[in-house]
């Protein structure tokens, strides 16, 4: 996913399923294509899995073999992974049968498994045989940086040595139409260009699916085993603005980054990267903008990678924190795509350019979300 | 339909939603022994065969009974002469 970014390159496409839907403008999406290894998860474990939890179990065991485990090896281990809600494909199949006949003869055995909202960690914990504390937040885009927020706070309270952590996601029309009906939504046709975040040709949101699965574990207990840490996280603060449900807010953005840096005992002069939350909305772009002035002025780069990703929901917090450690770990930045034409209306910020050099420091990831939701996490080098 | 049909109509079932080998899907295959079908995968079978079928297999307690895919073939097949009949 990485090299791809620094090759240019966007995940992103028009696609002809997309195009078919009535009632709503946007069209191009970020599928994860047909998997040849979702047939390596057992059928009697796969039965229970929809898409999103069938990308995290595939994302889990990368994590744990980087990590030296197998399920086999793996000693007791939580499993912290957001979602922005069950199964909307499960649930779309069973009401398109429901809704005309009246009749729930197709509610079969596992759709409930499906269809429940912690579907994503549950699966994987019982895929991977994890006995730990299960926990999955649902809250739509922070969801992904909430399950590795949560998961950090849960080891560092001494209540795990180990989780697995991050954010799933699986594509749903509802979502576009979500985005499409409040006026966030990229009704471009061109996917190289259809979600251009902090550019003033921006368009809006594009959606995507997938992800983001990291492996974390008490720093001590990573030590004693030799293992080699890719980073460490420090901080992390997640805060509600009560103001709106679906409005960006400046101040609550600018709290919340204050608050991780503050959980991390660091000061915003520590940091040397903020990976934005940036969707590319106006309002969401310009209050994140705006909240990262007030922090930095133009003293420290930022990006948003989903101009490359498109916006996963709840697996982009996690998705996007893999690809900062892989920035942390190279010494070198993703900036934005091709072309990039600031929004000066999103403040007088520095936007970082791919291959500008990372020295080390602190890295500050931002995830916002509908409803309300602020979360950062702070992330540093391993020490 | 034919007593073919049924195999074949319960046969693909087995194919499509369980992933079973289609060499493995002889009469004489034990349902949870050798396709690997276990008691929630079986409720999720009846389902299938209802819809596949387009009737209700009402008489649940004797599907409880069945243990091979060739008792499952006939036990259909009683259903489908009893439709006949009735």
């Amino acid at each position: 996913m990485v090299s791809k970014m620094e090759e240019g390159r966007c995940a992103l496409s028009l696609l002809p399923e997309e195009q078919k839907i009535t009632g709503i403008d946007c069209h191009v999406v970020g599928r994860v294509p047909t998997l040849s290894e979702t047939r390596s998860i057992p059928r009697e474990l796969r039965r229970t899995m929809s898409p999103m939890t069938i990308f995290a179990c595939l994302a889990t065991r990368e994590a744990l073999a980087q990590a030296g485990f197998s399920p086999e090896t793996l000693p007791r281990t939580g499993v912290s992974i957001g979602s922005t809600m069950g199964s909307g494909q499960e649930l779309q199949s069973l009401f398109s049968s429901f809704i005309p006949t009246g009749n729930l003869d197709c509610v079969r055995t596992m759709t409930f498994f499906k269809i429940m909202a912690h579907t994503a960690s549950s699966g994987v914990a019982i895929a991977f045989g994890l006995n730990g504390r299960l926990i999955n937040p649902v809250a739509a885009c922070a969801a992904g940086l909430q399950g590795i927020g949560l998961a950090y706070e849960t080891i560092a309270f001494g209540r795990e040595d180990r989780m697995i952590c991050g954010g799933a996601e699986e594509y749903s029309p509802l979502t576009s139409a979500t985005f499409d009906k409040i006026g966030a939504a990229s009704h471009a046709d061109d996917a190289e260009t259809s979600s251009l975040p902090f550019d003033r040709r921006r368009a809006g949101i594009v959606c995507s699916e997938g992800a983001g699965v990291l492996f974390l574990e008490e720093r001590d207990h990573a030590l004693a085993r030799g293992a080699s840490a890719l980073a460490e996280i420090v901080g992390f603060a997640s805060l509600s603005s009560p103001n709106s449900v679906a409005s960006p807010d400046a101040e609550t953005s600018a709290a919340c980054m204050k608050e991780a840096l503050a959980d991390a005992d660091a000061d915003p002069g520590d940091v040397v990267y903020v990976n934005a939350h940036a969707t590319a909305t106006v309002a969401g772009d310009q209050a994140e903008g705006k909240a990262i002035e007030t922090l930095w002025g133009d003293s420290v780069p930022t990006s948003s990678l989903k101009g490359y990703l498109g916006h996963s929901l709840a697996a982009s917090g996690a998705l996007e924190t893999t690809a900062c450690i892989a920035m942390m770990r190279s010494g070198s930045l993703l900036g934005h795509r091709k072309g990039f034409q600031p929004d000066p209306a999103c403040g007088a910020i520095q936007y970082a350019r791919s291959g500008q050099a990372l020295p080390q420091g602190l890295v500050v990831k931002n995830s916002f979300a509908l409803g309300g939701v602020y979360s950062s996490l702070v992330l540093a080098p391993a020490r | 339909m034919t007593y073919e049909t049924i195999v074949a109509t319960v046969n693909n079932a087995f194919a499509e939603e369980f992933e079973v080998e289609p060499e493995k899907l002889v009469p004489e295959a034990h349902i949870k022994d050798d396709l690997g079908l276990d008691s929630l995968d079986i409720v999720d079978m009846i389902i299938v065969l209802e819809q596949a079928f387009n009737f209700k297999l009402t008489d649940r307690s004797s599907i409880a009974n069945i243990t091979t895919l060739g008792e499952l073939y006939d036990f259909i097949g009683a259903l489908r002469d009893a439709h006949v009949e009735g």
